[in-house]
């Protein structure tokens, strides 16, 4: 019972990561047609420069509220770069999927190469607070904090995304975009503002996965985006792109799937999720919450 | 077809005017030089066969036609090209569109649609300045059943239902040009009769380029026709004079014209 | 697409002709001449300054224009599929790694000559490219390729977990000399394995030209344009697509072999998603869908790879401000930053890319 309890726990704090970065990803995709490869370099963003700050920021620090200030930063960080990659690379392409996707390929090998050069190849240890690295007592299972800390920070991500998108115009104008971009602007709305408002959003969800997977692993490397992003990539087919819902079903079941066979058969987990993906493609292709026969492939 | 001419006054100068328009999708020669204007007032009905490219000139004139398309000739609306105006720009300018889809969002609700329609004052431009509060009023008198579906997915209404929404949707902002696509396709004949009699109403205040099949529709509220045939202008006249000549018609259109009640 | 360029080389070929000049001789003996050009090299001690730091014939340069080849190869290979079929594989290192791996597998754990090994290695690889692709075939576009991405992914995550201890993990696995013919091995012998990178090349261009100048290479591009007028034809897009994926992966296997007796071993990069990625940067640079083109890419691309890490922390770059010099001691850096530039100033790539584009829009839903 208690090995069911330390896996499910686990599981969603996994789940929890994948989501953060999945759903980025998805709104993009779903919104902009912009099958963003530089999404892992976000990831990357978010937890370098937490570690900076925690190292170098005056009143940011590894511990307490510190520490806080330290992933504000980081999450912020996120957000920015983002931000700037649509303005400045993204947007000037507009309507030219295929020339948009060839940036990020490009962006994403020119960025890690770049975090590389100025940080190294090697992974350093990541500041996190002495309560990330204890465990909780539950049951009779001992689990790990970071786990539950992805766990709720996605479930807080979770609702804060769901209650943007159902209340605010932007959001409106986000939900129909994703269905029909083009009747979006035939009613007089200029889509292209919430592009970069939900590249900003993608890009700070994608730091905050990539500083908490920090946390619960301990070090920080460049190439830490890429593998992740794989499995963001994975998940946003599975739950149907462009629906935050979805992508939080597939990001659970993905999590899920991959602690509990890991556990039993030690490397069959990722091969069982790229089952998954497989079978779900085959199933229904357009994801588990994807609109059938619609715009997206 | 009066030229277009920045002099003349604007009550005699047609609304839109299109001129010498070519679209080229995906290797294929759509349109091969329509030339038509549409007045300020009436109903124009754009008629020709299936796939002569009825709807692709309406996307043309709004700059929804897909992605590596392309377009080349002039489109003057109310004396001023529309080229390289972005569509959400044209219509804020006016140009309200009906898609043949109808182009609702399944899913979002109905008062949700309606909301995004709206054009709030936070994001009015300079050319639209003195925009009063969007009319629900008018929406709501021609489509009561609207007001009580608020809540209700858009994508489980019925074809009718969703052809009213997206009319009541244009509705919402002031429009000095309505570019409706066939919005009786599919639907039983009672509600053809319902949706012709909100056309007539709506013409009554604002002109309206009307892409239709039906004939007996056309034929009660069109004015003017411009029928398309391979690719290019191959009538432009009075409704009446098109239809009353039924080997015209039927050489242009394919059908016959039966005289059934609209 | 392939019709209209032999109309108009027909057209281009009568007018030579009228002018006197053999165009269709030069068309048909410019590539065999290269060819030849390419196997003297390595006996020429000619120098290149800048370019090369030794002499042609020094083992050092023979290596790089091998690898260089190597790669020239596995970009046109790619490029069946990306350029001259329409599809978009994030996953076509794993065949290269499989080719790769296999080799090295097997000299290691059997006692069989490498023309056996490397037979098998190529067979099998074939096999996972026809079943891993007709799985991924059901799914198109985006799906298609975060599919192949995955698969890829699992083969990366499988040689990194070194089940067995065969794959040698992190470290990679290195290759015996005693256990390959003594024409291949020692430094003496570079010249050897650069025939073979060379004799790689020419097969991959012989087969994927000869594809695209046969019916079936009509069918491609039909299908890259348009499914739909396959379909009417009474042909299977499903099969066609899986025919350029599963030659194409023969093709990336042989490479792979290939790579690995040049370099001496596999190692865990051969299956990074890094590597497809810089593919995919390759085939666009110079040109999808061309003839030469891809090849072109492949060749400057691993070139540039090579050569400005040695620039890189070349006396020149080091002196720069710290701030320049790090990201300019990265080659991905550099080539990352040129492909985007690419992009943006010269989308005609090396060969002409804007036409090609054209039909490739299709493979990604643009609103």
């Amino acid at each position: 019972m208690s090995t069911f309890l330390l896996l499910l726990l686990t599981g969603l704090g996994l789940a929890g990561l994948y989501f953060l970065v999945a759903s980025g990803l998805s709104l993009v995709f779903g919104l902009a047609d912009v099958l963003n490869f530089a999404h892992g370099l976000f990831l990357s963003v978010g937890a370098y420069a937490t570690w900076w700050a925690a190292t170098s920021l005056p009143g940011a620090g590894s511990e307490g509220f510190g520490f806080v200030l330290a992933v504000a930063f980081g999450v912020a960080a996120g957000a920015v770069v983002a931000s700037i990659v649509e303005l400045v690379l993204i947007r000037p392409l507009y309507k030219r999927t295929i020339a948009q996707v060839l940036v990020t390929v490009g962006l994403s090998l020119a960025g890690v190469a770049l975090l590389q050069a100025i940080w190294g190849a090697d992974a350093r240890p990541f500041p996190r607070p002495a309560w990330a690295s204890r465990v909780t007592v539950i049951g009779d299972a001992s689990v790990p904090n970071s786990s539950l800390l992805l766990a709720v920070a996605a479930a807080v991500v979770l609702a804060g995304l769901l209650a943007f998108l159902r209340f605010t115009r932007v959001g409106l104008v986000i939900r129909a975009g994703v269905e029909d971009r083009s009747m979006v602007t035939a009613l007089g709305i200029d889509v292209r503002k919430a592009f970069t408002l939900v590249f900003a959003l993608g890009g700070a969800a994608a730091a905050l996965a990539g500083i908490l997977a920090g946390v619960q692993f301990s070090v920080v490397s460049p190439g830490q985006g890429t593998s992740l992003l794989i499995f963001g990539f994975i998940v946003v087919v599975i739950g149907g792109m462009g629906s935050i819902t979805g992508t939080a079903w597939a990001a659970a079941a993905v999590g899920l799937l991959q602690q509990f066979v890991n556990y039993y058969a030690s490397g069959l987990g990722d091969i069982c999720v790229v089952a998954l993906l497989a079978v779900v493609l085959l199933v229904r292709p357009q994801g588990l919450a994807g609109v059938a026969g619609g715009a997206h492939a | 077809m009066s030229a277009v001419d920045a002099a003349t006054p604007s009550s005699v100068r047609p609304l839109l005017s299109i001129v010498d328009l070519r679209v080229r999708i995906a290797g294929s020669q759509i349109l091969q030089g329509v030339s038509f204007d549409v007045p300020a007032t009436g109903v124009t009905v754009l008629l020709g066969r299936n796939g002569v490219g009825k709807s692709t000139t309406l996307k043309a004139v709004l700059g929804l036609t897909p992605a590596g398309s392309q377009v080349t000739g002039e489109v003057l609306f109310d004396g001023v090209p529309t080229a390289g105006q972005a569509t959400h720009h044209l219509v804020r300018q006016g140009l309200g569109y009906v898609p043949e889809d109808r182009g609702i969002f399944a899913g979002l609700t109905v008062a949700e649609n309606l909301k995004l329609a709206e054009r709030t004052s936070s994001s009015l431009r300079s050319e639209a300045s003195g925009r009063a509060e969007p009319d629900y009023d008018t929406a709501y008198q021609l489509f009561p059943e609207l007001r009580q579906r608020g809540r209700q997915r858009a994508g489980t209404l019925s074809g009718g239902q969703q052809q009213m929404l997206a009319i009541a949707r244009v509705l919402l902002n002031p429009n000095r040009l309505l570019l409706v696509d066939e919005p009786t396709k599919g639907l039983a004949p009672r509600l053809v009769t319902e949706v012709a009699d909100v056309v007539t109403r709506i013409a009554e205040s604002v002109p309206i380029l009307l892409v239709e099949q039906n004939l007996a529709l056309v034929r009660r509220v069109g004015r003017d026709a411009v029928v398309l045939a391979s690719g290019a202008v191959a009538y432009s006249g009075p409704i009446g004079a098109l239809l009353d000549d039924e080997e015209r018609t039927r050489s242009l259109l394919g059908v016959g014209h039966h005289r059934a009640a609209a | 697409m392939r019709p209209e360029t032999t109309a108009s080389e027909q057209r281009r070929d009568e007018r030579a002709g009228k002018a006197g000049v053999p165009w269709f001789l030069v068309r048909r003996f410019v590539p065999v001449g290269v060819l030849v050009l390419l196997a003297v090299l390595p006996y020429t001690s000619l120098r290149i300054p800048v370019l090369f730091e030794r002499p042609l014939n020094a083992p050092g340069s023979v290596h790089l224009i091998a690898i260089c080849l190597v790669f020239g190869g596995l970009a046109l290979s790619y490029d069946l599929m990306f350029g001259r079929t329409g599809m978009l594989s994030f996953g076509h290192a794993l065949y290269f790694a499989a080719g790769g791996y296999a080799t090295a597998i097997l000299l290691d754990q059997t006692q069989w000559p490498l023309w056996m090994v490397a037979l098998v290695a190529v067979l099998g690889s074939t096999v996972l490219a026809l079943l891993l692709g007709s799985v991924a075939l059901r799914t198109k576009g985006i799906a298609f390729a975060m599919v192949t991405l995955a698969f890829a992914q699992i083969g990366a995550i499988a040689v990194s977990r070194n089940p067995g201890r065969i794959t040698g993990g992190e470290e990679g696995l290195s290759l015996d000399g005693h256990r390959l013919p003594d024409a291949l091995v020692g430094v003496v012998n570079t010249v050897n394995l650069y025939w073979l990178a060379l004799a790689f090349v020419a097969v991959v261009a012989f087969i994927v030209h000869r594809i695209d100048d046969a019916p079936a290479g009509r069918v491609l591009a039909a299908v890259r344009d348009d499914d739909r007028r396959v379909d009417v034809l009474g042909l299977s897009p499903y099969r066609y697509r899986l025919l350029a994926f599963v030659i194409s992966g023969a093709l990336a296997a042989v490479g792979g072999v290939v790579y690995v007796l040049l370099i001496g071993g596999a190692n865990p990069g051969l299956t990074a998603s890094d590597l497809t990625l810089s593919l995919l940067v390759m085939v666009v640079l110079g040109g999808p869908g061309t003839r030469w083109g891809p090849l072109a890419g492949g060749v400057v691309f691993a070139y540039l790879d090579h050569r400005l890490t040695a620039v890189g922390s070349s006396d020149a770059v080091e002196r720069l401000p710290s701030v320049l010099s790090g990201p300019l001691s990265e080659p991905l850096f550099i080539l990352g930053v040129v492909f985007i530039l690419a992009v943006y100033f010269f989308p005609g790539g090396l060969a002409g890319l804007t036409q090609r584009l054209g039909p490739l829009r299709r493979l990604l839903p643009g609103k």
